[in-house]
């Protein structure tokens, strides 16, 4: 698969603080990667050193596998850090046309774009005038100009209202079907859960897992299931299903079954029924990412 | 160059600031033209400012130059607050993630002084052909460009002067305390001068003066009272000595011409070992 970013060995020193530890990973094309850490864990200077906005310590990364200079890269990507920045007395329209001529793109796209994060309306108001939410729409608009091939976006729903947080979280699902390749950095582990397929860990600087979202869980959750038969017969089929670690009986007629690997439902269903085992009650209660992050930062 | 410059104008254009400054400034510098209208006529003292010889060729140059540079504060306060407005609104990170180098963005504020260095001299060259061709007791060719050298050291000195409050603009952050810095540099400068002429007593004190920065712009174009004659007449009748070498000295140019290489430079190597 094309690489899209290496990180080589990143590290990052600042007076008394080590905020990035010798870290190292790829970003492949289409793939959704969340940036995953709490408050502190060097997730935005990571950001911000990929971006040439910091000066790395040691170590080295390599955009599109090395066949442009870093900045020429940036022109290639689009990227919103922290907060929005744009000029205060500029309107939409004058921002965009900015971002345009520092990336050498086209301006007909510009309209288009405004249109799609539903700032027409507003376009040519002076940007000290948005609202936040407006102001993040915007930056998403101007990160989507020049049609990115990476999609870099650090807590892109900070400060945002409920339905300013479904808006945005709308966009990016719907820039991810579009194949874009995205880097997601963001405290909300339900979004990350949802829209990423990809996990980067930082804890205190340091990369603490790096691999798929499915690979992350130690245990996929369980099943809970009302049923009324023989004991031998439920302990024969449970274990024979491929997915079932172990089983306990809760109560009378209730059995809980950890689950090793996510399981379809209805196939569950339906193995028991021709099996002869008709449930009363199913309810399958997957395992949450949050719990899995923080399991892993307590690790 | 063409396409950093067009975003760098590109910001100029849509800040109110800029824009207000800089026309203020152009309207200012059209005032040193209204000087020649200046004219009394009490009795039997009549004055008129055009016919004291400040707009005779070659004197024109000397005069309009160096009348014209004090105003050079309104460019300085244009270039400074770009810089300072490019960190306060965070918009300098934003242009470098959008794919702006830290060098392409240093040389875009270098190429926006040269550009407006080069409008105000060239509207200052017009205006005192102007002025010149209108008001001057001369008129030859030969007498007109004479002294024109003084045109040539006003773009540098602007040039300089600007690079100087770019560079401050860069390594402070701050508009007043980076407009600060202009007075204390030009106190340390003093500070200087005046120990290495009485407190070490040397000779040859403004040989090593006129290295310094802020000294050796000022140098570029030296005060043109002494030249007119109405002063030159005053003087001998008082018996005081007034000649002195007001040329545009090479060395000073080299200086100057150094100082603003060093100034661009440093301003690009404070900026790319800053994280932002």
């Amino acid at each position: 698969m094309e690489k899209i970013l290496e990180i080589k060995n990143l590290d990052k020193r600042y007076s008394g603080v080590h905020a990035v530890k010798d870290c190292s990973f790829t970003l492949e094309k289409g793939n959704i990667y969340g940036l995953l850490g709490p408050n502190g864990s060097g997730k935005s200077t990571m950001l911000g050193m990929v971006l040439n906005v910091i000066n790395p310590s040691s170590g080295s990364f390599e955009w599109f596998d090395g066949k442009v200079s870093s900045h020429d890269a940036l022109k290639r990507i689009g990227a919103i850090i922290e907060s929005p920045n744009f000029y205060p007395q500029m309107s939409a329209v004058k921002n965009l046309q900015l971002v345009c001529k520092i990336k050498e793109i086209d301006e007909s796209n510009i309209d288009n774009i405004i249109e799609q994060v539903h700032l027409t309306k507003f376009k040519h108001y002076p940007f000290a005038n948005y609202s936040l939410g407006m102001k993040q729409r915007l930056a998403i608009a101007s990160a989507l100009l020049n049609k990115p091939e990476i999609l870099i976006l650090d807590e892109p729903t900070n400060g945002l209202d409920p339905q300013g947080i479904h808006d945005i979280r709308k966009l990016i699902t719907d820039i991810a079907k579009g194949g874009t390749t995205i880097l997601l950095a963001s405290h909300l582990l339900d979004e990350v859960e949802k829209i990423c397929d990809h996990l980067i860990v930082l804890r205190s600087g340091q990369m603490i897992y790096e691999g798929k979202v499915d690979e992350i869980f130690t245990n996929h959750g369980c099943i809970e299931v009302i049923v009324n038969a023989d004991n031998t017969k439920l302990n024969e089929l449970f274990t024979g299903y491929d997915g079932v670690n172990s089983f306990e009986q809760t109560s009378e007629n209730n059995y809980k079954l950890e689950l090793n690997k996510e399981i379809n439902t209805a196939d569950f269903n339906s193995y028991m029924f021709k099996n002869g085992i008709a449930l009363s009650g199913f309810i399958y209660k997957k395992e949450k990412l949050e719990e899995q992050f923080l399991k892993l930062l307590k690790n | 160059m063409l396409r950093l410059l067009n975003i760098e104008l590109f910001k100029i254009k849509n800040s109110k600031a800029s824009k207000v400054l800089i026309i203020m400034y152009f309207a200012l510098l059209s005032m040193v033209a209204l000087l020649s209208v200046i004219k009394f006529d009490i009795g039997p003292i009549q004055f008129h400012l055009a016919k004291q010889g400040i707009y005779n060729f070659p004197y024109i140059w000397h005069f309009n130059t160096y009348m014209a540079s004090i105003l050079k504060i309104f460019l300085l306060l244009v270039v400074v607050s770009l810089m300072i407005s490019e960190y306060t609104n965070r918009t300098l990170k934003q242009n470098l993630i959008d794919g702006l180098s830290k060098k392409e963005l240093i040389l875009s504020k270098f190429y926006t002084i040269v550009l407006l260095s080069l409008a105000s001299t060239v509207f200052i060259f017009v205006m005192s052909l102007i002025l010149g061709l209108v008001y001057s007791d001369y008129n030859e060719l030969s007498i007109i460009v004479t002294d024109l050298e003084f045109i040539l050291a006003y773009f540098i000195k602007h040039v300089a002067f600007l690079t100087l409050g770019l560079f401050l603009a860069v390594l402070i952050r701050k508009s007043a305390f980076a407009l600060g810095a202009f007075i204390v540099l030009s106190i340390v400068e003093g500070i200087f001068t005046a120990i290495l002429r009485w407190s070490l007593k040397l000779e040859n004190w403004d040989t090593i003066s006129q290295f310094f920065p802020i000294n050796s712009m000022a140098n570029l174009i030296v005060q043109p009272i002494q030249r007119l004659d109405a002063v030159k007449t005053l003087s001998k009748q008082a018996g005081i000595d007034t000649a002195y070498d007001y040329g545009v000295g090479p060395l000073n140019v080299i200086v100057v011409i150094a100082w603003t290489s060093l100034f661009v430079y440093f301003s690009y190597k404070i900026l790319k070992r800053r994280d932002l």
